[in-house]
């Protein structure tokens, strides 16, 4: 087996103890007064921690060199999908108890349940896209484009956290700043060449001038 | 003034001797043997018994009005589940962080348009009218709920003693500012020290206490100590906690939340399930008493002044409570 295969092993029941302790806690009744909310604010950490690190991987690749690390980045995606939808059934379960008309209700009238649920909906073309049949029926380019919208649903995710709370929001700003580095990143990665060429061409064409 | 039929019995009748509060005792008691913080404390406690003795004191109580006949929220979630930003916005902090906090001195200043302002001593508060057990239902702005025996007496008690001039129109509390003790004030979360204010006829009305204690004990830290108000029919955030002046006004008095965000929190913060928070809706609530995981998801519907509208409705006679939220 290769590396990333053994990795992956060892990674797969660790990105589960999340979950296990959960559901450790619920048995033991050791929630807290709260439960339901305490289920619905771990499930919602955990689908953004999983995200920021899937965005992390590619910058983490590119930094150090480590080819591999991009083996683990279709496993960790889907287990920020994972919890998005343990998040999700919470809210409509837990949360709402299957209440179709006041999920309704909810979803039209309050803006941070509105952005969750974008942000869920769009992972879903992801989750779906993730296999390696669908990359190659896709093509490489537009399967990238499409993965792209990791990075709007993770910035709705934020807003939803922050207009979630009342006033205290330290957290989704740490966040924040975490996706504002890696997209970032992105950013002067995709700048750089770009200004590098059209400087490159602008002398060019200078020196022709010059000539 | 029509005052509902009391509940039969004193909070401490029904209260079952908590097993688990002797269990905690112990743990704690193991977890720290040995540590030095426990040998501090024992100085301190030889040195001024009083001084830790607070929490948790028995009070002798008498049966108060408005009683309810429904489940109690357990002690433990009464004391473990707090927003008290003073010390932490994490409900699990105040627990906590404020086990070291100290209730003794403590003095209230009241004061303002008052024939004689005042300064009480929090001994001479305990004693200034009969404790009472008072149950209420206790609604958070945030969509939870309890029911919680309070022990205290009328608002008013306290008040008459300075005698309100005429001019006074409203109320205004100030809980203690001291960011040595509580680390929640070190940020800047809300512009302490947290203030909130009453209309002078809420905070005379017989169902707003002066609270001191809650199962039948003196307060726990967390939840206000040593003295704070408790006024069942509004959002939880207006009963202000640790207070250390009470000043008699004319003109309505900013209170804290209002001013951190004006279009979430009013100044009267009635519950009011038909005035939605503009992030969520205040129809329903949990309900935290201790039924269980799965009954918890079984939310309750949110009444009018918390079902509190036969004794306060009248207060309003006339006003738009969507305009006065």
């Amino acid at each position: 087996m290769t590396r990333t295969r053994w990795l992956k092993l060892a990674i797969f029941p660790a990105c589960l103890v999340p979950l296990g302790l959960l559901v450790w806690k619920a048995a033991t009744a050791n929630l807290g007064a709260n439960p339901i909310e305490a289920i619905t604010h771990s499930t919602g950490d955990w689908t953004l921690r999983f995200l920021l690190v899937t965005l992390a991987i590619t910058p983490l690749r590119k930094l150090t060199g480590q080819l591999w690390l991009i083996g683990l980045r279709r496993m960790i995606g889907l287990f920020a999908f994972f919890y998005g939808s343990l998040h999700f059934l919470t809210y409509i379960w837990l949360d709402q108890a299957f209440s179709v008309h006041s999920m309704a209700k909810d979803v039209y009238k309050r803006p941070f349940i509105t952005l969750g649920f974008t942000a869920f909906v769009l992972l879903i073309p992801l989750a779906m896209t993730s296999t390696r049949k669908m990359i190659q029926r896709l093509g490489g380019p537009r399967w990238q484009w499409l993965h792209r919208l990791i990075y709007v649903s993770a910035t709705v995710a934020i807003v939803h956290f922050t207009w979630a709370l009342k006033k205290d929001h330290h957290r989704p700003i740490e966040y924040g700043i975490v996706l504002g580095v890696l997209l970032g990143y992105r950013v002067v990665v995709w700048a750089v060449p770009v200004v590098a060429s059209k400087r490159r061409r602008a002398a060019a064409i200078a020196n022709a001038a010059g000539d | 003034m029509l005052i509902k039929k009391p509940a039969d019995v004193a909070s401490s009748e029904i209260t079952p001797k908590r097993a688990y509060l002797s269990r905690r005792t112990f743990m704690v008691g193991a977890a720290a043997a040995g540590a030095s913080l426990l040998a501090g404390r024992r100085l301190l406690e030889m040195a001024s018994p009083a001084e830790v003795a607070q929490a948790g004191t028995k009070l002798s109580t008498v049966k108060g009005p408005f009683g309810t006949d429904e489940k109690l929220t357990p002690y433990k979630d009464v004391t473990t589940y707090n927003n008290f930003y003073e010390f932490s916005t994490d409900k699990d902090g105040p627990s906590q962080l404020a086990k070291d906090f100290r209730t003794r001195p403590w003095q209230v200043k009241v004061e303002g348009l008052v024939q004689k302002p005042r300064t009480f001593d929090i001994d001479d508060i305990l004693k200034l009218a009969p404790l009472e057990d008072r149950i209420y239902r206790h609604r958070c702005v945030e969509g939870w709920s309890m029911v919680i025996p309070w022990v205290g007496y009328p608002l008013s008690s306290l008040l008459k003693q300075v005698e309100p001039l005429g001019k006074a129109k409203y109320v205004e509390f100030t809980t203690i500012l001291d960011p040595k003790q509580m680390p929640g004030q070190r940020m800047r979360v809300l512009d302490w020290p947290y203030l909130e204010g009453l209309r002078l006829d809420e905070a005379m009305h017989p169902l707003a206490i002066l609270c001191v204690g809650l199962y039948g004990e003196a307060l726990p830290n967390q939840d206000g100590a040593p003295v704070r108000i408790v006024l069942p029919w509004k959002y939880g955030f207006k009963s202000a906690k640790s207070i250390v002046k009470i000043r008699l006004v004319e003109k309505q008095p900013i209170n804290t939340w209002n001013q951190a965000a004006p279009g979430e929190y009013g100044f009267y913060s009635n519950v009011n399930p038909d005035v939605d928070h503009p992030r969520w809706s205040q129809r329903t609530e949990r309900r935290i008493d201790g039924s269980g995981f799965f009954a918890s998801i079984k939310k309750i519907p949110t009444r009018p002044f918390n079902g509190y509208g036969d004794q306060v409705a009248q207060l309003y006679a006339g006003m738009d409570l969507r305009k006065y939220y």
